[in-house]
């Protein structure tokens, strides 16, 4: 499998929502109605809010006491946890889909991460900020200081996020550990997918985020 | 500072006591030779009889009936004055007007465990087959035969499912209990700190405070009462052992570090020269007043036996297959009796069973304790939970 081959599948048809997020959109569009999800790092329960409204049974696991809060508040089942710590003790094929959004790169280990994903739910959705992005770039080029972004404001010493990859690290990363790329899109910086069929270092340089759907390999 | 009194607060009879293992200030189901209670050990309980207390008030469609279940020494007073004490409910930080439990809303329930000493059948209880107290010859209980007869209560008060089941400690283990054994008949399930099974080191300290209690010269082979006199220094030796648990050491710092009481220089005696001291004291001699000591023989014993795992092949999510309950679970940080580990267990056999649970961990020092006082993020959890549950269940409690 190559980079090319999976990356340009064309453009999405999202509506613009004013209520929900533009990724959140895209991801819950990937999601078939009726199945059961889990949302690894669901922060307040955006998403899972989105998803119940398509008739999808939503859990979520979050880090931040705030953010269970939050999501029992809206009635959600949100259990307070750690994607590094918590993730094994979850049983094979539990889930149809697992999601991981914006979270990949605050976990200690990414690979051990995306292989639970895959062995919880049958299939995953992975999206992450794109640090091959042109401004990051410019930014490390340029600037010559670790890039900051509206989406990731903090600095290099008081971040969350210790695990910055690029759309092409983690082509690279799943064909790595045998995992097979279903559907794959490229967020701009305003969130809208990038339509045209691009060759994949377009999208390694113009992806502001890239949302994966990934499935079990034949290995697997 | 903490007050804290080195005399216990006005005495109470042994009679005030006694009176209310049969004769309870509270409402009194009775269960004939009609309705036996099976126990786990084998016996039917007959005849035996529970003694609850509501607030609120049940509505048309008998859908607002929440069960509180309280812990190891707790009763059904969770609300109200208590007529021994005349202190006020264990719960009212959590039950009441504007509280997540609000009687405005919801007809909140508390029965007094069977094996308890506050009015529901146990060996404080007079035996009919002999006419005198029941003692050592009361038979074993479970948790399990606990919430077997809260369902007989629940039953005989014509309600088919309880929109919720809530309690902490032992009240916790009943919840979860109400769950395995009546899936169908619990909507939602609040459990906090708490754990599916006791663990080896309760078990051991649960084993300590009953030896304090049977080595009480007093104790009399648990025939006191026969003699007119209670094992009272046992039973509060058993106390202070115990409460040590309920805190953390951070907490106990917090409150009393090594302050001394009433005086500067240490008394070179064995008198309570530390606040910390008077303060286990006080809790012991207090916990006397107002408690049975066979009785805590018999509920330190059936938590010691609880193991739900156990009951279903020692697999925790077999209990919870297919279970539409919805669940919330609460630790905190600080308590070592039930520490996070035990919640995340069950919480990860929950959703290894498909259940719908949230779980919180709340950050607070205060250890096991933290359940009965004023946590604030604590009550936040709850009222989120109870609320939205609430309205899944198209309940009519306000929604703030």
């Amino acid at each position: 499998m190559s980079v090319q081959e999976v990356l340009p599948l064309g453009g999405v048809a999202t509506e613009q929502s004013g209520q929900f997020r533009a990724d959140h959109l895209l991801v819950a569009e990937m999601v078939k109605p009726g199945s059961k999800v889990l949302d690894v790092g669901c922060g307040e329960g955006d998403l899972l809010q989105l998803l119940e409204t398509r008739g999808i049974d939503g859990r979520g696991i979050e880090l931040s006491r705030e953010g269970v809060n939050r999501c029992v508040s809206k009635g959600l089942a949100v259990v307070q946890g750690d994607a590094d710590t918590d993730l094994v003790n979850y049983p094979d094929d539990a889930f149809d889909y697992v999601i991981l959004s914006q979270t990949l790169q605050a976990t200690r280990q990414p690979r051990v991460v995306l292989e639970n994903l895959l062995r919880i739910g049958r299939r995953a959705i992975v999206s992450f900020p794109n640090f091959g992005f042109w401004k990051m770039r410019l930014q490390l080029l340029v600037g010559g200081h670790m890039p900051r972004t509206e989406n990731l404001p903090a600095t290099w010493y008081d971040t969350a996020n210790i695990h910055f990859c690029t759309i092409k690290d983690f082509v690279e990363l799943c064909d790595a550990i045998d995992v097979k790329m279903e559907r794959a899109e490229a967020l701009d910086l305003y969130g809208r997918p990038l339509r045209l069929r691009l060759p994949w270092w377009v999208w390694n340089m113009f992806g502001e985020q890239g949302v994966f759907l990934l499935t079990r390999g034949q290995g697997k | 500072m903490v007050g804290v009194k080195s005399v216990p607060s006005p005495a109470i009879s042994a009679d005030d006591r006694s009176h209310e293992a049969d004769h309870p200030n509270s409402q009194v189901a009775q269960f004939g030779a009609e309705q036996p209670l099976r126990l786990d050990c084998g016996i039917d309980l007959t005849p035996f009889q529970i003694a609850y207390q509501t607030y609120g008030e049940l509505n048309a469609d008998r859908s607002n009936a929440v069960l509180i279940c309280h812990a190891l020494t707790g009763d059904q007073h969770v609300a109200n004055v208590h007529p021994v004490t005349g202190k006020s409910g264990w719960w009212e930080t959590l039950v009441g007007p504007g509280r997540p439990l609000d009687p405005q809303h919801y007809f909140i329930i508390c029965a007094n465990v069977i094996g308890g000493c506050m009015g529901s059948t146990g060996p404080a209880s007079i035996n009919p087959a002999t006419g005198k107290v029941w003692g050592l010859d009361f038979p074993v209980i479970t948790i399990p035969d606990m919430v077997r007869a809260q369902a007989m209560l629940i039953d005989r008060l014509g309600i088919d499912t309880l929109f919720a089941v809530v309690g902490g400690s032992m009240g916790g283990m009943q919840v979860l209990q109400w769950t395995a054994a009546y899936p169908k008949r619990v909507y939602s399930a609040l459990a906090i700190a708490c754990a599916t099974r006791h663990s080896a080191q309760n078990i051991a300290f649960h084993e300590l405070g009953r030896q304090a209690v049977m080595a009480d010269p007093d104790w009399h082979n648990g025939r006191y009462t026969d003699q007119g006199i209670h094992p009272h220094r046992g039973l509060a030796v058993a106390r202070m052992a115990a409460h040590i648990t309920y805190l953390s050491d951070a907490a106990l710092h917090r409150k009393f570090g090594r302050r001394m009481q009433d005086r500067e220089l240490p008394t070179f005696s064995f008198d309570a020269d530390f606040q910390v001291e008077s303060y286990l004291r006080y809790q012991g001699s207090s916990f006397v007043e107002r408690f049975d000591a066979n009785s805590y023989l018999y509920l330190t014993r059936a938590m010691d036996y609880f193991d739900i795992a156990g009951d279903h092949g020692g697999v925790l999510a077999k209990a919870f297959a297919g279970i539409e309950t919805r669940f919330c679970v609460v630790s905190f940080t600080s308590d070592w009796l039930f520490p996070t580990s035990e919640s995340r267990a069950l919480v990860h056999a929950l959703n290894a069973s498909s259940a719908r649970v949230s779980f919180a961990e709340i950050e607070t020092d205060r250890g096991h304790d933290a359940f009965l006082l004023d946590v604030p993020e604590f009550f936040d959890i709850a009222r989120a939970f109870l609320q939205s549950a609430g309205k899944a269940r198209g309940l009519t409690a306000r929604i703030d």
